[in-house]
């Protein structure tokens, strides 16, 4: 599953790395708008398959952050 | 002084324009790439892009502000608030480019936006601070200030201000697992990674007083707002006067600021910013803003002056319009702030205003920096614009600021409104029985 930015804004921190477990829950981006820092979490847990931003890019509403294979 | 260029965006921007205009003077906006459609480009007499999007390469950009100064023969910089407006290298810049500053001289600005340094220039001229430490070298250091001074505290960034890189710590775990981070954020935030504590006071109002203060050492005080609505640290609802607080504290407050504001020869208009304790008739002193503040609007309806317009008197050295006795605050007046938000979960709501219609009246005001077809953009705060009501009383305010409200429409963009008109129905609030931590118990 894709972890999508809530809205729009720049990627303020890349929080995980391509390959690594993480647990449901966990915040993978952080999302910088109007002068907020907004994490954002996976809601499951899984395998960072793909990293589609970097830090300081700027992104749309709804727009892909990281894909995460779910692990059972 | 001729022209002024405005060093900001948006309402405040237009604040500017407007009293600069009053008062003879032209005006020059600077603007990003992502305001070019917004009111205040086209209501100055003149326009000039700095590019980019995101602060740092536009309204942060000494250098280019400067630059369009003087290719624009502007001989005064007005900072707004928030940007540079408390950057001292600013100040300084502007003066050594042989412009007017219109704020305080640079060294003020320094000594009031080094929190650690401001807490004991207070202290030095008998204005009681919070109790808490100094700079704290680590950890473990925080541990033992933090015992000594009993949970809650405050985690503070040494170079901090308006809200940013503060962090309310209630007990000993708490501490252990925030103290590095908290270090990290202030280094990234502000170039300076140092911390200190304060004893957290509970259920405290955040209460301001507005000071004016000309070159030849007259000071006045017009009055105090009261600022305890806030999420996050940021304002929500202000008010002038302060519900409910005793005239005698009041007095005691405006007293204070007028004598600290003496005491280090502030020029210019500020606010001086205090906790209270109702109960106890106790006050501490906070920070200092050596600037416009966001909330000027409201005092200016109680006492009928206009800050802008001292703010320029004061800086070509005119004496103050008026003397502490010729000062009056009429009625109650509150501001509240529209901010671009989602009223449930308060994440950003940027986008397109598709319509935009504010309220219009008997003592209301509205100061805000878009109209319908604008892009409300990420890349700085959600504030569309501000509420200002004023009435003969509070109970009239309230029915005014309801009104005024309702009569709000706004589509495109996520509004607070929702959430202004829950806080005008709260008991707690029509009762006046407000304080810091309204926002964290159930409405």
């Amino acid at each position: 599953m894709d972890v999508q930015a809530q809205m729009a804004g720049t990627v303020f921190r890349i929080l995980v790395e391509a390959g690594q477990t993480v647990n449901a829950g966990e915040d993978v981006v952080i999302l910088e708008s109007m002068k907020m820092e907004i994490p954002h979490s996976t809601p499951v847990g899984g395998i960072v398959r793909e990293i589609y931003v970097q830090e300081g890019d700027f992104i749309d509403e709804g727009q892909k952050l990281v894909r995460i294979e779910a692990q059972p | 002084m001729n022209k002024v260029l405005i060093a900001n965006r948006g309402e405040i921007a237009r604040r500017i324009i407007r009293t600069a205009r009053a008062m003879g003077l032209k005006t020059v906006a600077v603007y990003s790439e992502a305001d070019q459609d917004l009111p205040f480009v086209e209501e100055a007499d003149e326009a000039i892009a700095l590019g980019g999007k995101r602060p740092l390469e536009s309204y942060l950009k000494q250098d280019k502000i400067l630059d369009v100064a003087r290719r624009t023969g502007a001989d005064a910089v007005h900072p707004g608030y928030g940007f540079l407006s408390e950057n001292a290298a600013f100040a300084q810049a502007v003066r050594q480019a042989g412009l007017t500053f219109i704020g305080p001289e640079p060294k003020l600005v320094a000594m009031m936006g080094d929190k650690a340094v401001a807490r004991s220039v207070a202290e030095a001229h008998g204005v009681p601070v919070v109790p808490g430490t100094e700079g704290l070298p680590d950890v473990s250091a925080a541990r033992i200030e933090a015992r000594a001074l009993g949970y809650p505290v405050m985690l503070k960034a040494k170079a901090g201000g308006g809200g940013i890189g503060m962090q309310r710590i209630d007990d000993e775990a708490m501490l252990e697992k925030s103290f590095a981070q908290a270090e990290n954020r202030a280094r990234a935030a502000f170039g300076d990674g140092t911390l200190y504590l304060e004893k957290a006071l509970v259920r405290a109002r955040h209460v301001e007083v507005q000071i004016a203060a000309d070159r030849g050492g007259e000071v006045v005080h017009l009055f105090e707002r009261d600022c305890s609505l806030q999420r996050r640290h940021q304002k929500v609802v202000e008010e002038s006067p302060a519900p409910e607080l005793p005239l005698r504290l009041r007095e005691k407050i405006w007293e204070a600021a007028v004598r600290l504001a003496r005491g280090v020869s502030y020029t210019n208009v500020g606010t001086i910013e205090f906790l209270v304790e109702p109960e106890k008739e106790t006050f501490y002193f906070l920070e200092m803003n050596t600037r416009l503040q966001v909330e000027h609007g409201i005092t200016e309806l109680v006492t009928g002056e206009d800050l802008v317009a001292w703010q320029f008197l004061i800086s070509m050295g005119e004496p103050l319009p008026k003397k502490q006795f010729e000062l009056y605050a009429k009625g109650a007046a509150a501001e509240f702030r529209i901010y671009a938000e989602d009223p449930v979960t308060f994440y950003p709501s940027p986008g397109t205003l598709q319509t935009y219609e504010v309220p219009h009246g008997e003592g209301v005001r509205v100061d805000d920096g878009y109209r319908a077809g604008n892009v409300v953009s990420p890349f700085y705060d959600p504030l569309l614009g501000k509420l200002m009501v004023h009435a003969p009383d509070r109970a009239a305010l309230l029915t005014r600021a309801r009104d005024a409200l309702s009569a709000y429409r706004i589509e495109g963009v996520k509004t607070n409104i929702p959430l202004l008109l829950k806080v005008l129905d709260d008991p707690r609030f029509i009762e006046g029985a407000v304080h810091t931590e309204f926002f964290t118990q159930p409405m």
